[in-house]
Order: C-alpha cells, then structure tokens, then sequence
C-alpha cells in the first residue's frame, strides 16, 4: 500500500496482455499504475457478440438444447442441462429418476472432461513454470499423460451418453432421444476405477504447488441441495447467509453493461457487490455432501475449510474431479436395466420457466418463456464468467499491489495467473443478456 | 534437425469447440506436439512464435469490422489456410443474424449497443482470403483433424468423404428415421463425417434415433427441394423445414437456397 514517508515514483505505467491466453475466447487485460496506486483495472472481453438469446427466439422446444450447447465447446453440457430443465419447469414435466440419475452421470463427464483439461493443461503450468501443458510435458511426460487419459475417460463418457463429446446430439427435453445400453456404460468401469485413482493423486499433485499469498473474503455463490453435492438441481446458496429458491435469482442477481466489454457484469443485491461462482464456492458451501473419499484425500492435503485463497482452485477443482468419477462408479453400478422411455413425453403449451445448473466453471441460469404458438418467446441466459468477470477485476485491484515491484511484463504474467484461477470461459461470457438496469444510472462499481 | 512444419490457430467468432477437438485428441496430442510446431495457438499455450506459418487453422466466423481485417493479415501469415468447422466454412449458428434484423438482435441484448461494434452478417472465411482446405463439422471431428495434420505434414492432400450421412447409417446398419418414423432427417443433404468412419461408428444423430440437422454441411451434391417436398408431402410443416435447414450451416449456399426457396412458398398463392 502506499506510505507516506516514502518518495513516491509517480511514472505511470501501462501494462497489458494483449491477449489472454490458456482460457476459451478472447479477452484483453490492461492496467494502469501511478506509482503504488492502481488506477485502472479492466478485463476487456473483446470476443464478438453471437445473439443466441435473439435468435432463440422464434425456435422450437426441441431445437433448444441443440442450440445452446453452440455457446460453449468446452462446458456444452451445462447449456444443455439448464435449457432442459429450465423447458421442462415452464412445461410442467416430471422426468424419471432413471433420467435424473443418466443427467447426473452426463454432467460428471463434462465436469471430468473440462475440469482435467484446465488443471493439466491450462492451469498447473502456471505453478510449475511453463507456458503450457505441451511445454510441461517435456519435464513432467507422465503427468500430462495422466492428465490426457482423464480427460479422455470425461469424453468417453459424454460419448456414450450423449453420442459425441462436444457438442453431444443425445440431449432433449424429457431425457434421452436414446437410453444408453447397460452393456456400453458398464464398459466403463475399469476406466472409470482407474480414473478414480488418478484423480486422487491428481489431488496430492496439485495441493503440494506453491500457492501466492492471497486470501479474500468472497461472497460464495453456488446451488446447494440438501442430499447431494450440486450438479442439476438445488437452491442458490451463497455464503453471506442467503439461501434463494432459484425463481427468485433475478430479484437477486443482475447485470450490467459496461462500455469496455461486449460481455455483462452480475452484481448481488442489495448492495451490487460482485461475488464468486465456480469450484471454490461450491467446495465451500457444499463440503458437507461431498463423497467420504473426497473427504479423506482433502483431509490428507493438510489444508483446511474454508479454502479463501482462489489460487486454489485449482485443489478445488481436483476434488470435484474425485467426487465425478466416484458418483459416475456409484451410477454406472446402479444401472441395471435401460432406461424406458428413454424421455417423458409431454404436451406443448405455454409457460415460464428458469433453472440454474452448476457449470464446471460456476452457477448457469437460463429462463425461457414458450409462447401462444408454442415457440421461445424469450430467452435469457447468465454464464458462470460474466458472473464471475467483476470478481476477477476486484481480485486484481487487490492483488496487484503486491506486485508493484516487478517489471511490467512479470506484472502482466502473474495478472494472467490470476485470471486462470477462474478458468474464464469468454466465449460463454459474451453472449449476453437481456439488459434490465442502466450502468450509468446505478453505482456499482 | 528437419524443420517442423509451423502451425497456428486461430480463432473468430466461435464457440472454440472446434480449436478444442485438437487438445481433445488425448492419444495423439503429443506425438503432435512432437511432429509438428505448435507455434500459435492461444487456448493452449502463452508461447506466440511470430509468422509465416506453415499452416494456419482458422476457427470462427467473420461478424466484426475488426475481424474482416484480421483475417486478410492471418491469410498473408499462412501458406496453407485450413478453416475448422461450421462457423469458418459457412458462417456458424451467428449466421442465423443474416436473415433478421440485427438492430433488434442487438436491442434485445444491450442498454448500449453503442459500445459493441459488429457487422450485420456473419460470413465463412472464404467470403474474404482464399481458403486452401475445409473441415466440415460443428465441431469438426478429431479423426478428421488428425487425418489433415498427417496429410499436411506429408505434403499430400488430406481425404475426407463427400458423400451423405446416409451412406453413413447404411454402412452402421442404422434404421431410417425418415422412412420408418417419418422424421424429417437432413442426412441426405449432408456431408458424412460426424462419426468414426475408421470404426464404422459413422452418422451419429440418426443411430441416436433422431434427425441429422446437418452439422457437416452440404454434401457435394444436394437436392434441398426434392427432398423438402418429400417431407411436406408428408405432412412436416414448412417452417419447421425451414429451421431445420437454417442451423449450424445454414448459411452454407445449397442449404441457404433451400430454406429461402421453402420461405417464398407462403408468397406464392
Ligand atoms: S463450428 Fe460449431 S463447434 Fe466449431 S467453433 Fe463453431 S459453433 Fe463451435
Ligand atoms: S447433425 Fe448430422 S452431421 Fe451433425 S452430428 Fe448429427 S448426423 Fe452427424
């Protein structure tokens, strides 16, 4: 911080990452330093608008979850899995439990798929001092390699559920345009065991990196349910005491538009402050209701609840992937019979509805309103990133003071590092939403 | 040392599922890595290795003023240019914006739509530079995309079929959805390739017990009019032909003229 016996340097330095790399889309960073004062913190998303919440609109049910799965290649399956439920509570469908448990196993795919992906490849070569995983793998061959044989257990796993791991084509409203056969997924499960055993060195690997010293005191946001750890159902919990059926979440959370970003800002009400959606705020609120194995291998890592310092996420993100393989074994065993009918019919008509799923990357909220002519009406989608975006500029604002000392481009490289913690997914980020308060006429910041 | 071919990749307005296939090819990413030069390629490392490159894949479509520059230097960088998928190769599902009205698209989404520059269309990469290969594909397949950097680094032409998804799900011994269901399927429009043509798992959509909408695109030889006529004949109303045509590659010309054409029939008495 500043002192006032010290001399002042009052050059001004301008420090920019011109294109933030190891994240999905594209964003830009600048900073703008007065001496120890940080005078300009932005995260600029410059990916260009796509309009899906426009272009939805006049479509069909069914051709939803086909559609939104298109924001995002990396997290298709969140798209998929909060259109459908958020369609199904608008047309008043009950789906099987059968179906409810295939969801959860499809979602533990994309969690596995993405989360390892991020920890392997874009994220744990910023602690060992490479500039990507490909890099890393010159020093660290078995690791990636480890790394690559999990994320491709994920993908299996999407492909079998949903026909193709990006993308996936098995998805509609109702459930499954085809149930899985008890033969395919059971195939799995020698994989799926060894993939539980390297997810558990996966977390002694990552807990022993050397963290920077920041910890925050977040306002946590994540889906809470009362028997499981969240994936496709719950309320939104936050850690600031707050527990909102998720109907009310637009009463509670909104964005804004600022003018150097194509994506919007969420803030929280009541006082607009930004908050923290992803694995660490899910870890937090919902420790309580992960697997007992989850449970031992954190307790082995020595660190302790709650976990402030987002630099480690990264373990975060680690114990999810332990608890994904351990639930898809738990399913994967339990499915004994095909599921039939593989999707619940229903009747079209009018209605309303909205549903909130966890994303690997955080809370994903979607309302859709079906008109007379059985269409979308409207849609409206808020993605993990730009709820997280405001977040991300705050943490810089406070971490960069300790960075002040440095050259600029180390600056900008630890700048980077922090970003990652979030495993911003941009291109989700920038498709936007329907504007409900002016920027300028409010004072959030 | 031999010098390594020199890839890059890069990305327009997208989802990046596309650049994602190629860290998704688990068994063969390092051997890629080894073979050839990642020089480029920001969803995965931090290293930028300035042009010329070799090969440039680009992912994305052009919706930006920006962009409609950006692609005339990649193109200029690169010897050989590779579009990835839907978006490059026919103008992705943003494409859906050159049949509105973009003033509204951009209404409903923003307080301030002075702060956004785009253009009113989204176009295939091939519209601006010349284009030296396509992959077909939203996404493309990884099968495919290995087949090309092999191809590439060996100075031949990649193969990828041009035939339909129905030859696809004959070969899988798939059901017709469209004959025994009566569903209206666009395989026989589109490209085959969404499957693992090396396994025999081709056409992934109908073996799902659903329609193809026609993610690879057109195949060489399309007759969107016969076959819309077929399905209305059978009942399928228009506009859903038309939507179903007007997705993921919609805006490629041989789906593009079917969906308009089956849009001017409600003007014809
Ligand atoms: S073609 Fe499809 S998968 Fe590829 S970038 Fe575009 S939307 Fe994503
Ligand atoms: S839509 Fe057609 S081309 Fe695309 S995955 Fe399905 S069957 Fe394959």
């Amino acid at each position: 911080m500043t002192s006032e016996e010290e001399p002042q340097p009052t050059e001004r330095r301008t420090i920019e990452v011109k294109a933030i790399s190891r994240v999905e889309g594209e964003g830009r960073l600048h900073l703008r330093v007065r001496g120890n004062v940080i005078e300009h913190v932005e995260l600029n998303i410059y990916e260009p608008p796509r309009f899906f919440e426009s272009f939805l609109r006049g479509r069909q049910i069914h051709e939803v979850p086909d559609i939104t799965a298109r924001i995002c290649g990396i997290c298709p399956v969140a798209y998929q899995m909060s259109s459908c439920h958020a369609l199904e509570k608008a047309l008043g469908i009950n789906v099987s439990p059968e179906i409810r448990l295939l969801r959860r196993l499809l979602y533990c795919g994309e969690w596995i798929e993405s989360h390892v992906l991020h920890i392997y490849l874009l994220h744990a070569p910023d602690f060992l001092g490479y500039e990507s995983g490909i890099s890393m793998a010159v020093d660290h061959r078995e690791k990636v390699e480890r790394g690559l044989e999990l994320k491709k257990i994920g993908n299996d796993l999407l492909e079998v559920l949903g026909g193709r791991a990006i993308h996936p084509v098995n998805i509609t409203v109702g459930g499954f345009y085809r149930a899985p056969s008890v033969r395919d997924l059971k195939a799995l499960l020698p994989r799926l065991e060894w993939g539980l055993q390297a997810a558990l060195e996966t977390v002694h690997w990552v807990s022993k990196f050397e963290f920077p010293d920041f910890t925050w005191d977040y306002d946590l946001v994540s889906l809470h349910h009362e028997d499981e750890y969240p994936l496709n159902e719950g309320q939104v919990a936050s850690s600031s005491g707050a527990m909102i059926p998720i109907e009310d979440y637009e009463n509670h959370f909104q964005e804004r538009h600022v003018e150097h970003s194509t994506a919007l800002y969420s803030v929280k009400a009541p006082d607009n402050h930004f908050y923290l959606t992803g694995p660490l705020a899910r870890l937090n609120n919902c420790h309580d209701k992960l697997s007992p194995i989850c449970l031992k291998v954190f307790d082995q890592t020595g660190l302790t609840l709650p976990l402030r310092n987002n630099f480690q996420s990264i373990v975060a993100r680690a114990l999810e992937v332990v608890y994904a393989f351990d639930e898809a074994i738990r399913i994967v065993k339990a499915y004994q019979v095909e599921v039939v009918p593989s999707r619940t019919p229903f009747e079209l008509r009018p209605g309303e509805g909205c549903h909130a799923t966890e994303a690997p990357r955080g809370l994903l909220y979607h309302r859709y309103r079906i008109g007379e002519d059985h269409l979308i009406a409207e849609a409206k989608i808020v993605p993990p990133t730009s709820q997280n975006q405001g977040q991300i500029e705050s943490d810089l604002r406070s971490y960069l003071p300790q960075l002040l000392s440095l050259e600029s481009e180390e600056i900008a490289e630890k700048s980077e590092h922090l970003i990652r913690n979030y495993d911003p997914c941009i291109s989700c980020a920038t498709h936007f939403l329907k504007m409900t308060i002016d920027w300028n006429s409010d004072s959030a910041k | 040392m031999v010098n390594k071919t020199k890839l890059a990749v890069f990305k327009f307005a997208s989802c990046d599922g596309c650049q994602l296939s190629l860290l998704d090819c688990e068994d063969e990413l390092l051997s890629v890595a080894d073979a050839v030069d990642i020089a480029y390629f920001l969803e995965a490392r931090s290293r930028r290795v300035e042009g010329p490159y070799d090969v440039g894949l680009v992912e994305g479509s052009i919706t930006t003023p920006g962009d409609v520059g950006r692609i005339q230097e990649v193109r200029r960088a690169c010897k050989y240019l590779v579009t990835i998928g839907a978006c490059a190769t026919a103008g992705g599902i943003q494409a859906l914006r050159n049949w509105a009205n973009v003033d509204d698209f951009f209404r409903h989404v923003y307080a301030h739509p002075e702060f956004i520059s785009t253009l009113n269309t989204s176009t295939p990469i091939s519209d601006h530079v010349a284009v030296d290969f396509e992959l077909r594909g939203c996404p493309i397949s990884k099968h495919q995309l290995i087949e090309l950097l092999t191809a590439l680094v060996h100075h031949k032409k990649p193969t990828t079929p041009t035939h339909s998804v129905c030859v696809e799900c004959k070969k899988r011994g798939t059901v017709c959805v469209a004959v025994a269901q009566g569903i209206a399927c666009l395989g026989p429009l589109t490209q085959a390739g969404c499957g693992d043509l090396h396994t025999g798992r081709g056409a992934i959509c109908p073996a799902c017990n659903r329609e193809c909408f026609g993610c690879f695109g057109p195949q060489d030889q399309v007759n969107g009019a016969s076959l819309t006529k077929f399905y209305q004949q059978k009942g399928i109303p228009r506009q859903t032909l038309v939507q179903l045509t007007r997705n993921f590659s919609g805006y490629a010309p041989e789906f593009r003229q079917t969906s308009d054409s089956l849009e001017e029939q409600e003007e014809s008495p």
